[in-house]
C-alpha cells in the first residue's frame, strides 16, 4: 500500500499515523516476550532491569539462573516429565486423529456435524471443567496421579487439533487418486503408505506439533488429574510464580521461547510445503 | 422378430445388472453402505477415546451437580419415617423418629460418614455441621429417651428448622446447588429466596466474568483491525514478517506471556521503573496494575489477540482493492469508502474472531489464577476453588454447567457463522 503520487497533505499525515498505530500494536504483541530475555541474565534476583544492566555493566548480568535450571531437580523432573507426557500423548492423538480425520473427509461420512462436535469438544470445554470431570473420573478408576492418567487427558485435549488440521490438509485431496491407484493394482495398505500418507503428511505433523504444544503448555488439567510426581514445567512455572518468584521462571520462559521459535519455522515450512504438493501455490 | 430379449446389461425386469447379475441398483448401495461403514469404522477409535477419556468425565462430574444421595444415604432409617411428619404442624417428631437417627448415627460412626453429610447439610444451613460432628462424638453414651437425650446434646436437635431441612433434603436430587449458584436460597421455612445482599456473589461474579470478557473482545478488536488490515494491504513478503510479530506469541507458551506480564505490571516492575525513571509518577505512587482487574485485562487481550487477527486477516486478504478505488472515484471521501464498502466486507471474519475469543475469555482460568487478584478473578476461579479448597464439588459442578451451556451456545453461532470446518490455525 504505497503512497500515491496525488495524496493530500491530510492523507499523508493519516498514512504515517496510521502506521505508527501499527507499529504500537506490534511492540505490545512483541515486547513481553522479548523483555523476558534479557531479564533472565539478572545477576540479582529481580524481575526487572538494575542500574549495571542499563549501563551493560557485565556485573549486572549472569547465567547463574540457567545454572540453577539446568542442576536443580525440581525443575530436572519438571523437564523430563514434560517431554515423555507430552510425546505419549501427541502419538495417541496423532494417530487417532490422523485416522479419524481420513474418514471423515470421506463424502459418504454420515452424521458428520454431530460426530465432528463430539470431536472437537476437548477445544471448545473450559479448561478448569474438563480438569475437573477427569479429576474425578480418573480417581474412580485408579489412574489418577499416574502418568498414564496424565498422557491419556493430555491425549484427548490434543486430539482436536490433529482432526482439524488433517482434515484441512484433506480437503484439496483429490480422492480419484485412490481409485487410481486401485486400477494400477495397489492394496488398500500399499495405497495407504505410498499415495494418502505422503499427501497428508504436512498437515499429520503439524497437527503433531500443535498437539505437543498442547500437551506441553498444559497447566491445570495436570494439576487436578497429576500429583507432584507428574509436575510438568507450565506447573513449576505456575507454583513458582504464584509461591516464591525466582529469575529462574524467566531462564526458563526464555527457554522456551525458543523452542517456540522452532516450532514456528518447524509449522511454516510444512504449510509451504504442503501448499506447494497440492498445488494450491 | 421384435421382440425386446434381455441384453448381457439388464434383467427381465428391465434394470440395469453387473456382470454377476445383481441389479445396479442394489450394487450400488452395497458399495455405498460399504464405504459408509468403513468411513464410521476409522472415526470410531477416536470416537470411542474421546467418549471414554472426556465426555463421560464431564457428564459425571456435571451430574454432581444435582446429586444428593450422601444425606439419604447415611439417615437411611431416619428419613423414611420423617416422611410422615407433618412440618407445619408445629410438633417434633415423635421418639421413633429420634430412634431411627441414634441408630443411623451409630452406623454413621463406624463408616466414618457424619462429617461429609455434615458439611453437605452446612450448605444449605450453617451449623449443621457442628450439630453432626457434637452428635457423632457423643452418640454411643446416648440411651432412651431418645428424644430429651439428642436435645441434651445440642439443642438444634429441638428445633423444628433443624427437621425441615432434613426432611427436604432427603430427596435424592437437589436443585440447592443451582440456587446456590444463583444466589438464592431456602429460608428455613422451606421456601425459595434470594440471598442477602452480603451473601450474593455469584451473579456478580457471572457478571463481571461476562463483562470483562466482552471488554477484552473489544479491546482485541480495536488493536487486530488496523494490524489486520494493514498486514492484508502490504506486499506478501512484508505481510509475511509481520505474521511472525502475531505467531510468535500465538505459539509461546502461555506460562511465559503471563510470567512476563507479571516482570512488566509488577510495582518493582519494568513499567512503572520506567515511568518513575522518566519522571511521569513519583517513587511513592508507583501504579498498582497487577493483581487487580486492570491485570487480567492486560494479559488477556495480549494472550487472545492472535485469536482475532487471523480470522481478520483471512476475511481481508481476500477482499480485493479495487472496491475501496471504485467507492472513491464514485466520489466517496476515504472515511465513507472505508466505513461503507470496507467494513461491512470484514464482518464475516469481526464475528468469527469475537466470538472466538469471547468463548475462551469466558473460561479462562490461568492467567486470571495468577495476575487476578481479588476484583480480576473470573468464575472458572471459582469453580477451582471450590474444587480443592472449600470442596463443595456440587456447586462447582452447578457453577460448571452454567458456564458449559453459555460456551455450547456460543459455539453453536459460531458453528453457523464460520463453521468449525473452516476454523484456521497458525
Amino acid at each position: 500500500m504505497a503512497i500515491p503520487a496525488h495524496a493530500s497533505t491530510g492523507e499523508r499525515i493519516w498514512y504515517y499515523t496510521f502506521r505508527v498505530i501499527c507499529g504500537c500494536i506490534f511492540f505490545f504483541l512483541i515486547a513481553p516476550i522479548i523483555v523476558v530475555i534479557p531479564l533472565s541474565f539478572n545477576a540479582v534476583p529481580f524481575f526487572t532491569f538494575t542500574e549495571e544492566m542499563l549501563s551493560f555493566d557485565p556485573a549486572g548480568y549472569s547465567i547463574k539462573w540457567y545454572q540453577d535450571f539446568f542442576t536443580n531437580r525440581n525443575w530436572q523432573g519438571a523437564v523430563s516429565n514434560s517431554f515423555v507426557i507430552a510425546i505419549f500423548a501427541t502419538l495417541i492423538s496423532t494417530t487417532l486423529g490422523t485416522i479419524a480425520a481420513l474418514g471423515l473427509s470421506r463424502s459418504e461420512m454420515p452424521a458428520k456435524t454431530l460426530i465432528m462436535g463430539v470431536l472437537i469438544s476437548p477445544m471448545i470445554v473450559p479448561v478448569i471443567i474438563a480438569a475437573a470431570g477427569m479429576f474425578f473420573f480418573y480417581s474412580d478408576i485408579g489412574l489418577a496421579s499416574t502418568h498414564f492418567g496424565v498422557i491419556l487427558a493430555h491425549a484427548a485435549l490434543g486430539t482436536p487439533f490433529v482432526v482439524i488440521t488433517v482434515t484441512a490438509t484433506l480437503v484439496g485431496f483429490d480422492q480419484s487418486l485412490i481409485r487410481a491407484a486401485a486400477t494400477l493394482g495397489a492394496s488398500p495398505t500399499v495405497t495407504f503408505f505410498k499415495v494418502i500418507v505422503p499427501l497428508i503428511t504436512p498437515g499429520v505433523i503439524s497437527g503433531a506439533l500443535f498437539a505437543f504444544v498442547t500437551s506441553f503448555d498444559e497447566v491445570v488439567v495436570v494439576q487436578f488429574v497429576g500429583s507432584y510426581q507428574q509436575r510438568t514445567i507450565p506447573w513449576a512455572m505456575f507454583s513458582g510464580l504464584r509461591e516464591q518468584i525466582s529469575p529462574t521462571i524467566l531462564a526458563v520462559a526464555t527457554l522456551l521461547v525458543a523452542l517456540s521459535i522452532i516450532m514456528l519455522t518447524t509449522v511454516e515450512l510444512l504449510r509451504r510445503r504442503s501448499d506447494r504438493i497440492r498445488g494450491l501455490s | 422378430m421384435s421382440t425386446q430379449l434381455p441384453t448381457s446389461n439388464q434383467n427381465e425386469a428391465g434394470e440395469m445388472v453387473t456382470t454377476d447379475g445383481v441389479p445396479l441398483r442394489i450394487s450400488l448401495a452395497r458399495a455405498r453402505r460399504r464405504n459408509r461403514n468403513r468411513a464410521l469404522l476409522l472415526v470410531l477409535p477416536l470416537f470411542l477415546f474421546i467418549l471414554v477419556t472426556f465426555f463421560i468425565p464431564i457428564t459425571t462430574m456435571l451430574f454432581r451437580s444435582v446429586e444428593n444421595q450422601l444425606v439419604g444415604e447415611m439417615l437411611h432409617r431416619t428419613l423414611p419415617l420423617l416422611q410422615q411428619w407433618d412440618q407445619n404442624g408445629g410438633q417434633l417428631p415423635g421418639e421413633e423418629v429420634y430412634a431411627a437417627l441414634a441408630e443411623d448415627f451409630k452406623e454413621a460412626r463406624e463408616n466414618n460418614t457424619a462429617g461429609s453429610v455434615g458439611r453437605r447439610l452446612n450448605y444449605e444451613e450453617s451449623g449443621f455441621s457442628s450439630l453432626f460432628r457434637v452428635t457423632n462424638r457423643r452418640i454411643n453414651k446416648i440411651e432412651p429417651p431418645y428424644q430429651e437425650a439428642f436435645i441434651k446434646i445440642n439443642k438444634d436437635w429441638g428445633k423444628l428448622d433443624t427437621w425441615r431441612v432434613l426432611k427436604r433434603e432427603s430427596r435424592a436430587y437437589t436443585p440447592s446447588y443451582y440456587l446456590a449458584a444463583m444466589d438464592f436460597g431456602y429460608s428455613p421455612a422451606g421456601s425459595i429466596q434470594r440471598n442477602d445482599d452480603n451473601n450474593r456473589i455469584y451473579l456478580q461474579l457471572f457478571g463481571r466474568t461476562l463483562w470483562m470478557s466482552l471488554l477484552i473482545t473489544v479491546l482485541c478488536l480495536v488493536l487486530a483491525y488496523p494490524i489486520a488490515f494493514l498486514m492484508s494491504t502490504l506486499p506478501v513478503k512484508s505481510s509475511n514478517l509481520l505474521m511472525i510479530l502475531v505467531l510468535l506469541p500465538f505459539w509461546t507458551s502461555l506460562l511465559v506471556r503471563t510470567s512476563a506480564w507479571i516482570a512488566l505490571l509488577q510495582k518493582e516492575g519494568v513499567i512503572n521503573d520506567l515511568l518513575v525513571w522518566s519522571g511521569l509518577i513519583g517513587d511513592a505512587s508507583r501504579l498498582t496494575m497487577i493483581h487487580n482487574a486492570t491485570g487480567t485485562i492486560i494479559a488477556m487481550t495480549h494472550v487472545l489477540l492472535p485469536f482475532m487477527v487471523l480470522p481478520l486477516y483471512s476475511v481481508m486478504k481476500t477482499i480485493p482493492p479495487s472496491y475501496l478505488r471504485a467507492a472513491r472515484s464514485l466520489g466517496a471521501s476515504p472515511t465513507t469508502a472505508f466505513i461503507r464498502v470496507y467494513m461491512p466486507n470484514t464482518v464475516s471474519g469481526i464475528g468469527a474472531g469475537a466470538i472466538l475469543v469471547f468463548i475462551i475469555s469466558i473460561g479462562y482460568y490461568i492467567t486470571p489464577a495468577l495476575v487476578g487478584g481479588q476484583s480480576g478473578t473470573l468464575i472458572s476461579n471459582f469453580i477451582a476453588y471450590h474444587l480443592s479448597s472449600s470442596l463443595n464439588w456440587g456447586l462447582a459442578a452447578a457453577l460448571g454447567t452454567i458456564l458449559l451451556v453459555a460456551v455450547f451456545v456460543l459455539y453453536i453461532v459460531y458453528d453457523k457463522l464460520v463453521g468449525v470446518n473452516n476454523m484456521k490455525m497458525g
